[in-house]
């Protein structure tokens, strides 16, 4: 789960990290009202998405007067905001944060991620901060240092002041950088994190060190014991499918394809999808019905395939393991009565249970394409799919 | 015939009181794994399908003398789980488990780092050696005893891959699914080792997908230190970026971890990939009778 950045300047401020005064607002009275609350002439309004590019996106500007903050607030919230990570589309702002604005000396980059080949957690920092790491990455991988963490013993002091040498902050700045990362780190820990990045660490012309803006990815396994977060999953106004399906413990995220998806086990979810761009079809979306459904989100898993009206057939194609296939079957009936399936419906079953799922389907009536491979399975729906 | 289990291991199923921890104790006892014990706190001196039950993992290693334990705890207790085998002396450690926070999954690499225990998974469906020993939740009838092994990022596509072998009459010597996870205990490159030194092992099929590097630093290792054939499939050509697909694991992250880069890596190494997940079988066929 990614967080807003005002979520994670909130997360930060609890922890002594310093960011500016500010507070995220939905309208653009609420925002003129703490433009006047923080007094300050020259403040910064960030639309609120979970996408990066927002600077060269429009998505960032620096307001002086209370005009300003009024007109460029009710211009962005309710619109749809293109940078270069949203794709063509878009994202809907619904808030903005608004803050005072810093005068920077130095921009820093500092990140704290999972290295997932080392099993360590990693933390990266660079002199060259403000733009992305990865351009950074590409044309000057000499300024970018790695320092690998032991995820037991956690930070030691010399790894925090090691990190701070490499980013030239030394004499007074040396304790607050050193301080600083410590700090982060147990944000990082406490939190359950999968990514804390700082861009830019904003070293001030006070000679303070500030996190201006912050990306922080909550591990979606760790969820369960942060009451925390589970509200702001709660509460949060994504209304899509992909949510639906999370609550209904199904993984699903939709595609612009036409062929819907209903398989169990990612890997073979994945393949699924392949399998019928590689014959010449497409899938309308990826959707893992996990190990050891219960039949009732089988028949969850039809109604979500059909949010999507693009869909004109459904692929299911189950090898069972801990999911059995007589389940499977048994949600397919149901889903038949509940759903009114009126699209071609193509079934490839294998695995646990098998031969009383196909007991279970085996009726004229139900209207059911068998196949008895993934490569007969992608071909039949993809006829049956064209022939409509 | 195999690596890491055959008909002789002895396993303590942990979480055996569990629905599913119930459930595959059944399967596997039935295709004959060898489960001497069961561990479910505070469910000890009861019994499943006559295997007895033990509070406590070290009861369990000290009454029945097992080194091998499967782990169907759910996930947040699934870390403690693992330590606890390690602790008692168990050399090899099967998490069935899906969900284990990351940050737990750290802490027991690293701590296993300081155990001889070996962990495969976690969120992985374990290991079979066909005709001989099943510890996992594969169904055990699409597999058959052979010198063709597998490892794999999956589950069910591994199923997928073994039928493929099956219907053609290749049998498996061990089947590994090392899971979906970003963390695991057990690498690509850890099984390709072991496959690699194993005399009836001739050929390898990796399954891999997107998300990491797991199968750049495998395709690195076969040129240097595989001879055997290694033949492959990597799922996720149709996956958008920035999205997890289904695994914790399995996310395109700017522009890194894609099918074309792993396939290309895997190739450069020699590796024979196959394009079509439909096509595994068929591809080791070739691979095995030019």
């Amino acid at each position: 789960m990614k967080l807003y950045e005002y979520q994670a300047k909130e997360i930060l401020r609890k922890y002594n990290i310093n960011v500016p005064r500010g507070e995220a607002v939905t309208d653009a009275e609420g925002a003129a009202n703490i433009y006047n609350q923080l007094g300050a002439k020259k403040c910064v309004i960030k639309a609120q998405i979970l996408a990066g590019g927002r600077g060269k996106g429009g998505g960032v500007k620096v307001v002086e007067t209370l005009d300003e903050v009024k007109s460029y607030t009710s211009e962005t919230i309710g619109s749809l905001l293109i940078t270069a990570q949203t794709g063509k589309k878009g994202i809907k702002v619904n808030n903005v944060l608004i803050e005072e604005a810093i005068d920077i000396e130095k921009e820093l980059y500092l990140a704290i991620s999972i290295d997932r080949s080392a099993s360590k957690i990693t933390v990266i920092s660079s002199t060259e901060g403000g733009t992305e790491i990865e351009e950074v990455s590409s044309k000057a991988p000499h300024k970018i240092f790695k320092e690998q963490i032991n995820p037991i013993l956690g930070i030691r002091d010399f790894q925090a002041r090691q990190i701070a040498l490499n980013l030239n902050l030394t004499g007074s700045l040396l304790t607050k950088a050193s301080n600083l990362l410590k700090n982060l780190f147990k944000i990082f820990i406490e939190n359950d994190c999968s990514l804390l990045e700082i861009n830019p660490l904003a070293l001030t012309t006070e000679g303070e060190l500030f996190a201006l803006d912050i990306k922080m990815d909550i591990d979606d396994n760790a969820i369960f014991r942060h009451k925390e977060f589970q509200e702001i999953h709660d509460l949060s106004e994504d209304k899509s499918t992909e949510k639906m399906a999370s609550e209904a413990g199904l993984s699903y995220i939709g595609l612009e394809g036409n062929i819907g998806c209903l398989v169990n086990g990612a890997g073979l979810a994945m393949a699924t999808m392949d399998i019928i761009k590689l014959h010449g079809g497409s899938p309308a979306n990826f959707l893992d019905v996990g190990g050891d459904a219960p039949v009732e989100r089988v028949t969850t898993a039809f109604e979500i395939i059909f949010t999507d009206p693009k869909v004109k057939g459904v692929l299911v194609n189950i090898f069972g393991g801990i999911m059995k296939c007589d389940i499977i079957a048994e949600g397919i009936i149901q889903a038949i009565e509940k759903v009114n399936i009126k699209v071609p419906l193509v079934v490839r079953l294998e695995g646990t249970n098998v031969k009383i799922a196909r007991k279970i389907l085996d009726n004229p009536d139900l209207n059911i394409i068998f196949a008895d491979s993934m490569k007969d399975a992608s071909k039949k729906i993809i006829k049956a799919v064209r022939g409509k | 015939m195999s690596i890491l289990i055959n008909k002789d291991t002895k396993v303590i199923c942990q979480g055996i009181t569990g629905k599913s921890g119930m459930f595959h104790t059944e399967h596997m006892l039935e295709y004959g794994t060898k489960i001497l014990a069961g561990v479910t706190p505070g469910k000890g001196g009861s019994q499943v399908f006559g295997v007895p039950v033990f509070d406590s993992m070290k009861e369990a290693v000290e009454k029945t003398g097992c080194d091998t334990s499967i782990i169907y705890v759910p996930a947040p207790f699934a870390a403690d789980a693992i330590i606890e085998a390690a602790e008692s002396e168990i050399k090899l450690i099967i998490c069935i488990t899906e969900g284990i926070p990351t940050i737990d999954m750290l802490k027991v690499k690293a701590y296993l780092n300081t155990k001889t225990a070996r962990l495969i998974g976690p969120n992985c469906p374990g290991i079979i050696t066909p005709g001989e020993s099943k510890i996992g939740i594969m169904p055990g009838y699409i597999h058959t005893p052979g010198s063709v092994g597998v490892v794999s990022r999956s589950g069910t596509l591994t199923y997928e891959a073994v039928w493929q072998l099956t219907q053609r009459n290749i049998g498996q010597s061990t089947c590994i699914g090392i899971g979906g996870d970003p963390v695991i205990g057990t690498t690509f490159i850890d099984v390709l080792k072991l496959f690699q030194e194993d005399g009836n092992t001739e050929a390898v099929v990796l399954i891999g997908e997107i998300g990491g590097s797991a199968e750049e630093e495998a395709a690195e290792f076969i040129k240097m230190e595989v001879t055997k054939p290694v033949i492959s499939f990597i799922a996720g050509l149709t996956a958008p970026e920035g999205k997890r697909m289904g695994h914790a694991g399995a996310i395109i992250a700017g522009g890194k971890g894609t099918v074309a880069e792993k396939v290309s890596c895997l190739r450069s190494s020699g590796v024979t990939v196959a394009d079509s997940p439909a096509d595994i079988g068929e591809t080791v066929e070739k691979v095995l009778s030019p």
